[in-house]
């Protein structure tokens, strides 16, 4: 499985550097919407995505994601804008005259019928040869590892197995795209951490074009190669995983994506050469690095990659394994932000520790990767007075979010049971968790 | 021990009654039945003294043979033509919006308040000769005036569809209620055209409602006595016209008796194939029906 490397210093850089449109457009959205109502559900979005690329489209429920998997497939129609599958516009095609395959959530398996048979449906509906769907479905079921469950029938298999059976009866139709529809969702935590590295695998060695949904950032950041976060129908942020992690664009993806503090502050004037910090003088400052004044704090300073002006009011991201944590006043030295504050939390996970300190209206999560753990030493406890610094770099000023926003990102995604994407902001707000999933507008 | 042999009394007494209810007003009147076939009969309508197989050498009469062809019939005819109608229709009722939905099956159930019998006598009316039914076809040219919509086969046939149709509809809705329509998408999704993923995944979703559907229709239309005596003619007789004839009219109890007695074993043959047939698969049905 592809690790996610924390890409220590890539953080500036990335955020100016666009992606690359790539010569083999293969799978595009141009302009598509879709209302449902007075909801918009796909608002103008346009999204290509490269051949044999593992590519999610990550979001809160009600974001989007799965209308715009389900225009991919046929079974909705999109109100603007077309789809075009490797040059072709298949926008008015439907479904079963698609070269995509899906996979549902539930998996859909047909219950009267075997596993073998379930795999080769769509090669006996598309009348190949029998000795053609014999062997295919051999294939697939060596592929999957159940050459000896053939004959049993969907409800005599573990989630697990459906779900392997699921993929291979998509993939035996040899799809141009395979279509994901939160296929882990269902499955325990243990299973869907096998499961993603099964698709991993599958992926590598089919080499076909995977879209995945998902609402899980975990499931996205360690399988695909490239994650549009959606939000209310629009694409947030399109990038790799690492981009989207390191240099979020947006408040909503700095906290969507993996945890992250945030400090309400005021652009103020950006430093100039020789201005003095903490007693010192900082050497080689320019418009780049900008001061950030926030309320009850002393000025903190961030790099100022996208120009923000003097006054604006904006949100200081800071991811909190970037933060370093400790009894002594660290050293003071050029860009590094210093606060003082009292830990109230404490909390030891093994590779690392998480601590919550308390620095006026703030509660400042910060995470330390126990790289090197003594056992004699003496560990930061509970109430004790320490400093938090981190580099001018390691922060991000960002646009405030809304209170909309903070609704999509605190619910908590286990809850998610959809399809129905209109609604599903209303069913979760109603406390609904996982609701019958029928599709929307019949 | 002790609590199991509890619960077993428990069990039992719980369902004496049942017991005793299908003992009483079931088991022991069939078995009557098919003791009287071997009765003699006396001249006065009685049962005599003795027993005999005279009832069963009547039963060999050329008559018969062709009033159970008809029997036989016009019950599977109705039945196909119930479960051809109501399949559509189950489809769509589970496929509609809740309000709807009601507002259908409302309208499906609506025949049932009303008398059976005046329900039959409407439809007299309907098909009579100087119905306006018949005017209307014949001034359309669909039909010559000498034709008679009543009393033939074709009537008991299109009235026994009217009413058993509901039998029908209800079990193939309850069914298709329960059948999950992401399958449909799902076999979309894999290449099958609207009428094959229809075929291939929903008719065997229902299966269980199909064949409820069935024994709904089939039973009672092979029992069926007063549909034919009332829109048939003597040349749509079925076995039950005949059963009430000799009970009625030729007061020949073991006659009667003997053709009961036949009709019950007709209505066991389908019931017990169909019986065997669900619990063959009853593991895996039984899911279906709880919806896993």
């Amino acid at each position: 499985m592809r690790r996610i490397l924390a890409a220590g210093k890539t953080v500036s850089g990335a955020g100016k550097r666009r992606v690359q449109r790539a010569v083999s457009e293969f799978l595009e959205f141009e302009d598509v919407s879709k209302r449902y109502g007075e909801v918009k559900a796909v608002d103008h979005v346009s999204l290509s995505v490269r051949q044999g690329e593992f590519f999610s489209l990550l979001g809160p429920s009600g974001c989007g994601k799965t209308t715009l998997l389900r225009i991919l497939a046929g079974f909705e129609q999109p109100d603007t804008g077309r789809v075009l599958l490797g040059g072709e516009d298949v926008t008015d095609l439907p479904p079963y005259e698609r070269k995509v395959n899906t996979i549902f959530q539930s998996y859909a398996l047909f219950p009267h019928l075997s596993v073998w048979d379930n795999i080769a449906f769509g090669l006996k509906v598309a009348k190949r040869p029998k000795r053609e769907i014999k062997e295919e479905v051999a294939r697939m079921l060596t592929l999957i590892q159940m050459e000896d469950q053939a004959w049993k029938k969907p409800d005599q298999i573990s989630g697990g197995q459906k779900q392997r059976v699921a993929i291979a009866r998509a993939l035996v139709n040899k799809p141009r795209v395979l279509l994901l529809d939160e296929p882990l969702a269902a499955l325990d935590l243990k299973l869907r951490q096998r499961m993603l590295i099964e698709l991993d695998l599958i992926h590598d060695e089919v080499g076909i074009t995977f879209l995945y949904v998902t609402h899980d950032q975990g499931e996205a950041m360690s399988l695909s190669d490239r994650i549009a976060v959606m939000k209310l129908g629009k694409i947030e942020q399109l990038g790799t995983p690492a981009e989207i992690y390191e240099a979020p664009r947006s408040s909503f993806v700095a906290a969507f994506i993996g945890d992250t503090n945030f400090f309400d502050g005021t652009v103020a004037e950006p430093l100039e050469k020789n201005s003095v910090l903490d007693g010192l003088l900082s050497v080689a400052v320019d418009k780049d690095y900008s001061r950030l004044k926030i309320e009850d704090f002393p000025d903190l300073e961030c790099f100022n990659d996208k120009q923000i002006k003097e006054g604006e009011h904006v949100f200081l991201s800071i991811r909190p394994e970037k933060l370093s944590i400790s009894r002594e006043r660290p050293e003071a030295a050029p860009h590094l932000n210093m606060i003082e504050g009292l830990v109230e939390d404490v909390i030891y996970l093994g590779s690392q520790t998480k601590y919550w300190v308390r620095t006026g209206d703030y509660r400042i999560s910060v995470i330390r990767q126990h790289s090197r753990y003594l056992l004699d030493e003496k560990p930061i406890r509970w109430r004790e007075k320490v400093w938090i610094s981190w580099h001018a770099d390691d922060g991000f000023m960002l646009e405030k979010y809304s209170a909309q926003d903070e609704n999509l990102i605190q619910l908590p995604p286990e809850e998610v049971g959809e399809t129905t994407e209109g609604n599903q902001i209303l069913a979760r707000a109603a406390g609904g968790g996982a609701a019958p999933a029928e599709s929307p507008g019949r | 021990m002790k609590a199991e042999a509890r619960v077993k009394l428990s069990e039992w007494l719980v369902t004496l009654p049942s017991f005793v209810w299908l003992l009483v007003l079931f088991l022991v009147p069939t078995v009557l039945v098919f003791a009287i076939t071997f009765k003699p009969a006396t001249p006065y309508g009685g049962i005599g003294e003795g027993w005999t197989l005279d009832t069963l050498r009547t039963l060999g009469n050329p008559n018969y043979p062709a009033i159970v062809w008809r029997t036989v019939w016009l019950s599977i005819a109705a039945t196909a033509l119930c479960i051809l109608l109501a399949t559509p229709m189950g489809y769509y009722m589970a496929r509609v919006s809740p309000s709807r939905r009601r507002l259908v099956l409302l309208l499906v159930i609506l025949p049932f308040w009303t008398s059976f019998l005046v329900r039959i006598f409407a439809w007299k009316v309907l098909l009579h000769p100087e119905g306006m039914l018949k005017h209307a076809l014949v001034s359309l040219g669909l039909i010559s005036p000498e034709t008679s919509l009543l009393y033939n086969a074709y009537a008991v046939l299109l009235v026994m569809v009217y009413t058993e149709l509901p039998f029908a509809i209800l079990p193939i809705y309850a069914a298709s209620e329960k059948f999950d329509f992401r399958l449909i998408e799902a076999a979309k999704d894999l290449g099958a055209s609207s009428f094959r993923a229809f075929r291939s995944v929903f008719l065997p979703g229902i299966r269980v409602g199909l064949l409820t559907a069935f024994l709904m229709v089939f039973i009672p239309s092979l029992g069926s006595y007063v549909i034919p005596d009332i829109v048939g003619g003597p040349t749509s007789e079925m076995i039950g016209n005949k059963i009430a004839q000799r009970t009625f009219v030729d007061r020949n109890l073991p006659h009667a008796a003997g053709l009961s007695a036949l009709l019950t074993v007709a209505v066991l043959v389908p019931m017990v194939a169909i019986t065997a047939l669900r619990r063959k698969e009853n593991p895996r049905s039984a899911l279906i029906e709880e919806g896993v």
